[in-house]
């Protein structure tokens, strides 16, 4: 009798319950406990409702992303780092040099704390590693079902680089278009762990932040127009994006795209086109011809771009925009915009 | 309508076999393949192994294969 | 290829009747390297392109049922037919399959409901469904059954030849399906009609290859069925895998897109197998349906019209909207001309 009137001892939960959410002391104590000791920055720490940020430039870049993958650990990374390299490429090959991230998380009722804890040690890590501070955040927590374990949003700022200025509008004909490494390997590393299609592989997600190389490339050389990120539809959706925004074709060299044996053994198997395969560690730069050669040079002294290529040039359009590519044999073909989802196919 | 692709055995039990295909690896079956061993080289379409790749043959095409990549390379290299 | 071309001096048009080579050569832009004198003809060889429309609607009759869930390779997933396709269904009655195994092993975790596995394919497809099913049997796996649109290659490459506007000179054979069916089962074809059947790869030179040697036999007046895929391809093919097919199977009659009804040319199950059937099971009959309006997919695959030449083909009728199967297709003759081509 005695026994059932003790008070319990107060454990922490082990999973995430709706109140975490609730703007309470649950919410508190999650913020506390768990988000101000990983990313420890004045900033952060006053906890008001915006982050106060002095910034030395008048010229910023702003980009949000929002990170639903699955798995939500993979080779080579997790949601936590993507989230953060996702946005930091954005600022990074925009030409800015990111300063600050702002971070919101959807939990789902029910998610294991141990989970969370890992997914914000990644995120703390990968912050701390690439100079960019959480400076905001907000959480929010949903019942079971109505997300999928955990999705992550951030929005970040940077400051841009002087005297670069990157547009579509700066491409012209006769410019070559190089690419900081092989393709393929994220789209294919996450296909191999998803449910029906799983299969064992050395494949690994090349999930990476690029600001410290894209920064570099920009305060050595004067020649570069435009970078992207070809993440989701892959090299083939940004090259038409290019295309398209500008008017002008892109002209392709197969052999000079660089592709691991891996991934392209894997994309065979599933009947999938490594162009259309989603990266996450890997930019496009469009520069002029004659500092190509620069370029590659710099981004070949870097760990992120040993692979860096040439891939091809963009011309002029004789009747639509479009990318072509001239195949490994010498044939030439159309690469089309991505439908979207690709489909393994076995026929 | 033949999506396959050649892939080594590395595993074989009874007709369940695990292949290797640059270092992927993925579950396939023997049934239709009664003869393939263990470090074979065969064709897998659709979780099964339908085919034995003769690997001179294949060796030949690979080595074409190489050869007009290396000439496409320097090509583009002289005139881009 | 440029020689044999010269010394006829005509077009030479050769057809290849596999999805895949389809892709390939369109992937790789062979044609734009083939010499003027030869045209390449895309014949019926996607089986997802041959499906006759009335069993694409029972596939989605099927979908729409709550008992039922479908399993499927990935090609069948956008397929139109007349209310949407198995992508606008609810992904809880659909799944995607690598392999007939998968869809048996859906059946044993899913013991509610009865997994219809949509068996899709030619010959070198075909032996996996088998496979599955005779487990099936021994296992006694009540709530599995499959919905047989196996198609054969030759009988349809007779049809064709038979058909009055042909301008067939030759034929690309599969590659894979001939490492089933072994490149002899195309002598009848090279003798009967004096075409050459050239079995090849699916790499790009392993297709040049497979081109110059009919060329070859062109320029010779020779017709021969011949494989220049020796890694792979053997004369008399894969017996056990021709075995098995016969012991689940056996030859019908069946409705091909665009070729209509040609005898002999479908595998249907045998009768001691007929609780797997799913057209069986649910009293379904594959009824021939009409084109959907203006649609010209069967004179696409007869290589009687290129795609463009299609009234419907990038306005009414493109990947992301497509009318018929060749576009839906990742293999349809439409869809690559689309992707690969210049989009007119």
């Amino acid at each position: 009798m005695a026994e059932a009137n003790k008070v319990k001892p107060k454990t922490e939960p082990k999973k995430i319950l709706l109140a975490h959410g609730g703007g309470g002391q649950l919410t508190d104590e999650l913020i506390r406990q768990h988000i101000l000791p990983r990313f420890r920055n004045k900033t952060l720490a006053e906890l008001t409702d915006s982050a106060k940020l002095n910034l030395d430039s008048r010229s910023v870049c702003f980009t949000t992303d929002s990170y639903v993958i699955k798995p939500l650990f993979f080779n080579g990374g997790d949601i936590g780092k993507l989230a953060v390299c996702g946005t930091v490429n954005d600022l990074a090959v925009a030409g800015s040099k990111p300063v600050a991230l702002a971070l919101s998380l959807i939990i789902e009722e029910g998610l294991e704390f141990e989970l969370l804890e890992k997914i914000l040690d990644s995120i703390s890590k990968t912050a701390k590693a690439n100079g960019v501070d959480i400076v905001t955040g907000d959480i929010k927590t949903v019942e079971t079902g109505a997300a999928d374990k955990i999705f992550i949003n951030t929005a970040g700022i940077g400051i841009k680089l002087a005297g670069v200025d990157l547009g579509f509008g700066k491409i012209k004909p006769g410019d070559k278009i190089i690419l900081s490494g092989t393709i393929g390997d994220h789209g294919m590393t996450i296909l191999s762990q998803r449910e029906g299609i799983k299969f064992q592989s050395p494949l690994k997600s090349d999930c990476a932040a690029l600001a410290k190389l894209t920064c570099r490339l920009l305060e050595n050389t004067k020649g570069i127009k435009f970078m992207r990120d070809p993440t989701r539809g892959g090299l083939a959706a940004t090259l038409n994006e290019i295309s398209k925004s500008t008017g002008l074709s892109i002209e392709i060299n197969q052999p000079c795209i660089p592709v691991t044996p891996t991934v392209q053994a894997a994309a065979d198997m599933l009947g999938l086109d490594v162009l259309n395969i989603a990266n996450e560690g890997k930019f496009v730069a469009v520069v002029s011809p004659q500092s190509a050669d620069k370029c590659l040079r710099i981004c070949k002294r870097s760990s992120l771009g040993k692979k860096a290529s040439i891939i091809g040039t963009v011309t002029k359009t004789h009747d639509v925009p479009a990318v072509e590519m001239v195949t490994r044999i010498g044939g030439r073909r159309i690469v089309p915009m991505p439908y979207g989802r690709e489909l393994p196919r076995i026929c | 309508m033949c999506l396959a692709i050649p892939a080594r055995i590395i595993e074989l039990e009874t007709d369940n076999a695990v292949v290797d295909a640059m270092g992927n690896r993925w579950q396939a079956k023997t049934t239709l393949l009664p003869q393939a061993k263990l470090g074979d080289l065969v064709l897998v379409h659709a979780g099964f192994a339908i085919s034995m790749v003769d690997e001179e043959e294949a060796k030949k095409t690979w080595e074409l294969f190489e050869e007009i990549d290396n000439f496409q390379k320097t090509r583009n290299k002289i005139s881009g | 290829m440029q020689s044999a071309c010269e010394k006829l001096g005509r077009q030479i048009n050769i057809m290849e009747v596999c999805g895949t080579h389809t892709v390939s050569i369109f992937r790789n832009g062979i044609r734009t390297i083939l010499p003027a004198g030869l045209k390449l003809l895309s014949g019926p060889g996607c089986p997802v392109c041959v499906t006759d429309q009335g069993y694409i609607d029972i596939v989605l009759q099927l979908a729409d049922r709550k008992d039922c869930l479908i399993a499927t390779y990935g090609d069948m997933i956008r397929v139109p037919g007349k209310n949407g396709s198995l992508e606008k269904r609810p992904s809880s009655n659909v799944r995607v399959v690598m392999s007939s195994e998968d869809a048996l092993k859906l059946a044993k975790d899913n013991p509610k409901k009865v997994v219809v596995f949509i068996a899709v394919g030619f010959e070198t497809t075909a032996p996996a469904t088998a496979v599955v099913v005779k487990e099936a049997a021994q296992q006694n796996i009540g709530n599995f059954c499959i919905l047989s649109g196996h198609k054969l290659v030759v009988p349809a490459m007779r049809a064709l030849l038979s058909g009055k506007n042909h301008k067939i000179d030759a034929f690309l054979c599969p590659g894979h399906v001939s490492a089933i069916i072994g490149s002899d089962a195309f002598t009848e074809i090279a003798e009967n009609f004096h075409r050459p059947c050239v079995v090849a790869g699916f790499e790009p030179i392993q297709i040049i290859e497979g081109l110059a040697e009919i060329c070859r036999q062109l320029a010779e007046d020779e017709a021969e069925a011949k494989s220049v895929y020796a890694a792979v391809v053997t004369n008399k093919g894969n017996i056990t895998a021709q075995k098995i097919i016969s012991d689940c199977f056996e030859p019908a009659d069946g409705l091909w897109r665009g070729l209509g009804k040609i005898e002999k040319s479908t595998l249907k199950l045998r009768d001691k197998y007929s609780r797997f059937d799913a057209f069986k099971r649910f009293g379904l009959t594959e009824a021939p349906t009409e084109e959907l309006g203006g649609c010209r997919c069967g004179h696409v695959l007869c290589g009687l019209i290129t795609p463009p030449q299609c009234s419907l083909f990038g306005n009414t009728c493109t990947p992301t909207e497509p009318v018929g199967p060749c576009m839906v297709s990742s293999e349809g003759a439409c869809a690559a001309w689309f992707k690969y081509g210049r989009g007119k």
